[in-house]
C-alpha cells in the first residue's frame, strides 16, 4: 500500500510541473483534472488511524466527493467556460516556461526541506505528504502570479486547493464530513463565480488577458 | 436557544435571498432587506438580553467577541438595508436581483462567521463571504468594477485557501498521541500544551496571511482600494463594518489557540508587525490620493492595523481594540455611505473636481467631515476613546517606541486624510446640482443615526459594554 501511496504523490509533484510547462489552456485543464482525480484515490489509499465502518464510509464518500468536484464538475465548467467564450487557447505566460520551471522545482526542493524540519505528531504519517502538499500549494501560487490569462490564474488557484486538499487527507481521520463537504462545495462555487467573471472579462475586453486589467492603481 | 435564534439570523436571510433570486422583476425587492435587517437587529437584541449557551455539540456558540462583531454588522446592516432604498431608486435601470440576493446572502454568511466555534466551518463561511461580496462589487457593470471584482476573487480566494492550510496544520498540530483530534475552539484552547507548537507556529503564519488578506492588512492589501473604490458605497460601509471584522474576529481566534498552546508572544509580535506595517503603509498611500473612496479604503487598511497592533500589544490594549472594532465599523459606515451620495451627487470621486460638498449636500457633506474627525480619533467620539485605551495599553506594558509610532503615524494621517477631506467639503460648488442626486431622508438618515451613535459610545459607554470588551480581551490576553 504504501508503495503505491508514495507513487500517487509523485505522480502529484510531476503534474503540477507539467501544468508550469503547459502551453496549451485545454491540456492544461486537463492536467489539473487529471491530478484531482488521482487525489480522490489517497483517501483509500491511506490508512486510517481508527478504521470502524463508519471511518471507511467516511473516507469513500470524501473520494467520490473530490473525483466528482475536481476531476469532472470543475474542469467540465472551465471547458464549458472556455467554448463559450470562445477563448483563445494560448496560456501566454509573463515569467518563460522554463524559468517558472526552474522556479517551480526550486519550490519542490524548499518544500522537502521545510517538511523535514518541522515534526510530525503523527508517526504513521507516509514521509512524502506533507512535502507534496506544499510544493502544490507553491506552485499554484506561482501559476497565479505568472501567468496573463485569467483561466490560468483560476488553474492556480485550484492547484493551491488541491495541496491543501493533500493535506486535509491527513487530518480525515478526525474531521467532520460537513466541513470537508463544505470545502469542496465553497470550491465548486469559487470556481463557477470565477467562471462566471471570465465570461464577462471577456465579454469586456474581448479578451482574457489580465495584463489588460490595470486601471486601477495608485 | 441558541439553534431557534437561527430561524431569524441564519435562514429567514437566506429564504429572503432565495426568494429575490427568484422573483424576475418586482418593484418590492428591495423591500426584503429591510424585513431581513429588522429580523436580524431585533433577533440580535433578543441575544444580548437571553446570552443563549452553544449549540450543535459546540459548533455554534455566543461568546464575546462573537457577539461584539455580530452586533457590528447588524447595525451596519440595519442602516445600509434603509440607505439601499434610496440608493437604488436613483438607479432605476440596474437589474437589482442578484444585488439584493447577495446582500441577504452575505448578512446570514457575516452571522454564521460570528457564531462559528468549529475553525473548518468558520473556514467554510468566510469563503462564502467573498463569494457573495463579488457580484455586489461589480453592480455598475464597466470594465473597472469587472477589474475590481476580478482582483478581489483572486486575492481573497488564494489568501483564503492559505487559511484553509493553516487551519488544517492548526488540526494537526493536535493530531498528536494524547492530543484533542479536533478543530472546535474550545477544545483546542483545553489542550494547550499539548499541541505541537511549532505546528502551532507555522498554522498562525498561514492564518495570518490568509485572514490577514480577507481583513485588509498590509501586505496583503492589494485588493482593498480597488474594491472599495469601484463598488457601491453601501457595500464598502458592510465590507469595513462587517466582513473585515469577521476575519479579524477569526484571527483572534487563531491567537487565542496561539496563547493556550505558549505560542502566544509569538503570534502576539507577528501581530503588532503587520499593524504597524498597516498604519505605515496607509499614511504613505493617503499622500496625495485623488479618489476619495480610495481614501477611505487605506483609512480601513490604516484602522484594521490599528486593530491588529492592540491585539498585538495584549492586556488594556486588547480589550480598547474591541471596541474600536464597534467604533470603527459603525464611523466606517458613515464615511462610505455619505461618500456614495457625494459620488452620485458630483458623478465623480475625483476630489481635483469635488468642491463643496456642505453646501450641495447640506446633511452628508457635513456628517462625511464629521465621520472624518471621528474616524481619526478626534474627541468627543468613540473611536478616540478606544484609541486612547490602545496607546494607554501601550504605555502601559512599557512599549514606548510603539507607542511613539503608533501617535505619530495616527497624527500623520490626520493630517493627510484631512487636507483632501477639507478640500471636498470646503468651498463653494462649481456646477449647480444635478437634479435628483441631493440629500434624502433615506440616503442621509442612515448615516446620521450612525453618527449619533458613535457620539453616544463617545459620551457613555454602559458597563455592560465595558465587561464585553474585557471578557473579548481575556481570550487573547497576554
Amino acid at each position: 500500500m504504501t508503495y503505491w501511496t508514495g507513487l500517487v504523490f509523485v505522480l502529484v509533484v510531476v503534474l503540477d510541473l507539467l501544468v508550469l510547462a503547459s502551453s496549451r489552456l485545454r491540456g492544461a485543464i486537463r492536467t489539473v483534472a487529471f491530478q484531482g482525480a488521482v487525489l480522490a484515490l489517497l483517501p483509500l489509499l491511506l490508512p486510517a488511524p481508527a478504521a470502524g465502518e463508519h471511518r471507511v464510509v467516511h473516507m469513500v464518500a470524501l473520494a467520490v466527493g473530490a473525483l466528482v468536484v475536481k476531476g469532472f464538475l470543475i474542469p467540465g465548467m472551465m471547458l464549458w467556460a472556455m467554448r463559450e467564450a470562445a477563448i483563445r487557447r494560448e496560456v501566454e505566460p509573463i515569467v518563460g516556461f522554463v524559468p517558472s520551471l526552474v522556479l517551480g522545482a526550486l519550490g519542490v526542493a524548499a518544500a522537502f526541506t521545510f517538511s523535514g524540519a518541522l515534526p510530525l505528531p503523527a508517526p504513521e504519517l507516509h514521509p512524502l505528504l506533507v512535502p507534496t502538499s506544499l510544493s502544490t500549494v507553491w506552485t499554484g501560487l506561482l501559476l497565479v502570479v505568472s501567468r496573463r490569462k485569467a483561466v490560468a490564474q483560476v488553474l492556480g488557484f485550484l492547484l493551491v486547493e488541491n495541496g491543501v486538499f493533500v493535506f486535509g487527507v491527513l487530518l480525515s481521520g478526525f474531521m467532520p464530513l460537513m466541513v470537508e463537504a463544505g470545502v469542496l462545495l465553497d470550491l465548486l462555487a469559487a470556481t463557477f463565480v470565477m467562471g462566471i467573471v471570465i465570461f464577462h472579462i471577456n465579454r469586456e475586453f474581448a479578451s482574457l488577458d489580465t495584463g489588460r486589467l490595470t486601471s486601477l492603481r495608485d | 436557544m441558541l439553534l431557534l435564534a437561527l430561524l431569524p439570523l441564519v435562514l429567514a436571510p437566506l429564504a429572503l435571498a432565495a426568494l429575490a433570486l427568484a422573483v424576475p422583476r418586482a418593484r418590492w425587492r428591495p423591500r426584503l432587506l429591510l424585513v431581513g435587517a429588522g429580523l436580524h437587529a431585533a433577533a440580535v437584541a433578543a441575544l444580548w438580553a437571553l446570552r443563549p449557551g452553544p449549540t450543535l455539540s459546540g459548533w455554534l456558540a455566543l461568546d464575546a467577541a462573537g457577539l461584539l462583531t455580530l452586533s457590528t454588522a447588524s447595525a451596519v446592516f440595519l442602516a445600509s438595508a434603509v440607505y439601499v432604498q434610496g440608493y437604488l431608486a436613483t438607479h432605476p435601470e440596474r437589474d437589482d436581483r442578484v444585488f439584493v440576493g447577495s446582500l441577504l446572502a452575505l448578512l446570514a454568511a457575516m452571522t454564521g462567521a460570528a457564531l462559528a466555534q468549529n475553525l473548518g466551518l468558520l473556514w467554510v463561511i468566510i469563503e462564502l463571504t467573498t463569494l457573495a461580496t463579488a457580484p455586489l462589487i461589480y453592480f455598475r457593470h464597466d470594465a473597472l468594477s469587472l477589474e475590481a471584482t476580478w482582483k478581489y476573487l483572486m486575492v481573497c480566494s488564494l489568501g483564503i485557501a492559505l487559511a484553509l492550510l493553516g487551519t488544517f496544520f492548526l488540526a494537526f498540530s493536535s493530531a498528536g498521541p494524547g492530543g484533542p483530534q479536533t478543530l472546535l475552539l474550545p477544545d483546542l484552547i483545553a489542550a494547550g500544551d499539548r499541541l505541537s507548537r511549532p505546528w502551532v507556529r507555522a498554522a498562525f503564519a498561514f492564518l495570518l496571511a490568509g485572514y490577514g488578506t480577507k481583513m485588509g492588512l498590509a501586505p496583503f492589501h492589494a485588493w482593498k482600494p480597488d474594491a472599495y473604490g469601484e463598488a457601491p458605497g453601501v457595500l464598502g460601509a458592510l465590507l469595513a463594518g462587517g466582513v473585515t471584522n469577521i476575519a479579524f474576529l477569526a484571527l483572534v481566534r487563531a491567537t487565542s489557540v496561539c496563547q493556550a498552546a505558549g505560542e502566544g508572544p509569538f503570534a502576539r509580535s507577528a501581530l503588532l508587525g503587520v499593524g504597524l506595517l498597516s498604519m505605515g503603509v496607509a499614511a504613505v498611500f493617503m499622500v496625495g490620493q485623488r479618489d476619495f473612496k480610495r481614501l477611505l479604503a487605506y483609512s480601513s487598511v490604516e484602522h484594521m492595523g490599528i486593530l491588529a497592533l492592540g491585539v498585538g500589544l495584549g492586556g488594556a490594549a486588547a480589550a480598547g481594540a474591541f471596541f474600536h472594532m464597534v467604533n470603527n465599523g459603525l464611523t466606517k459606515g458613515v464615511l462610505f455611505l455619505t461618500a456614495g451620495n457625494i459620488h452620485r451627487a458630483y458623478g465623480t470621486k475625483d476630489t481635483d473636481r469635488v468642491r463643496g460638498a456642505a453646501r450641495r449636500l447640506p446633511l452628508s457633506g457635513p456628517l462625511f467631515l464629521l465621520g472624518f474627525l471621528a474616524v481619526t480619533g478626534s474627541p468627543p467620539f468613540a473611536p478616540f476613546f478606544s484609541e486612547f485605551a490602545i496607546l494607554s495599553g501601550a504605555l502601559g506594558g512599557g512599549r514606548w517606541l510603539v507607542a511613539a509610532a503608533y501617535l505619530a503615524l495616527l497624527a500623520l494621517i490626520f493630517v493627510t486624510m484631512g487636507s483632501t477631506v477639507l478640500r471636498i467639503v470646503q468651498g463653494e460648488p462649481r456646477q449647480p446640482a444635478e437634479p435628483g442626486f441631493g440629500d434624502v431622508a433615506t440616503t442621509a438618515g442612515p448615516p446620521l443615526l450612525l453618527l449619533l451613535a458613535v457620539l453616544a459610545l463617545g459620551l457613555w459607554v454602559p458597563r455592560g459594554l465595558l465587561d464585553l470588551f474585557d471578557a473579548a480581551a481575556a481570550l487573547v490576553r497576554g
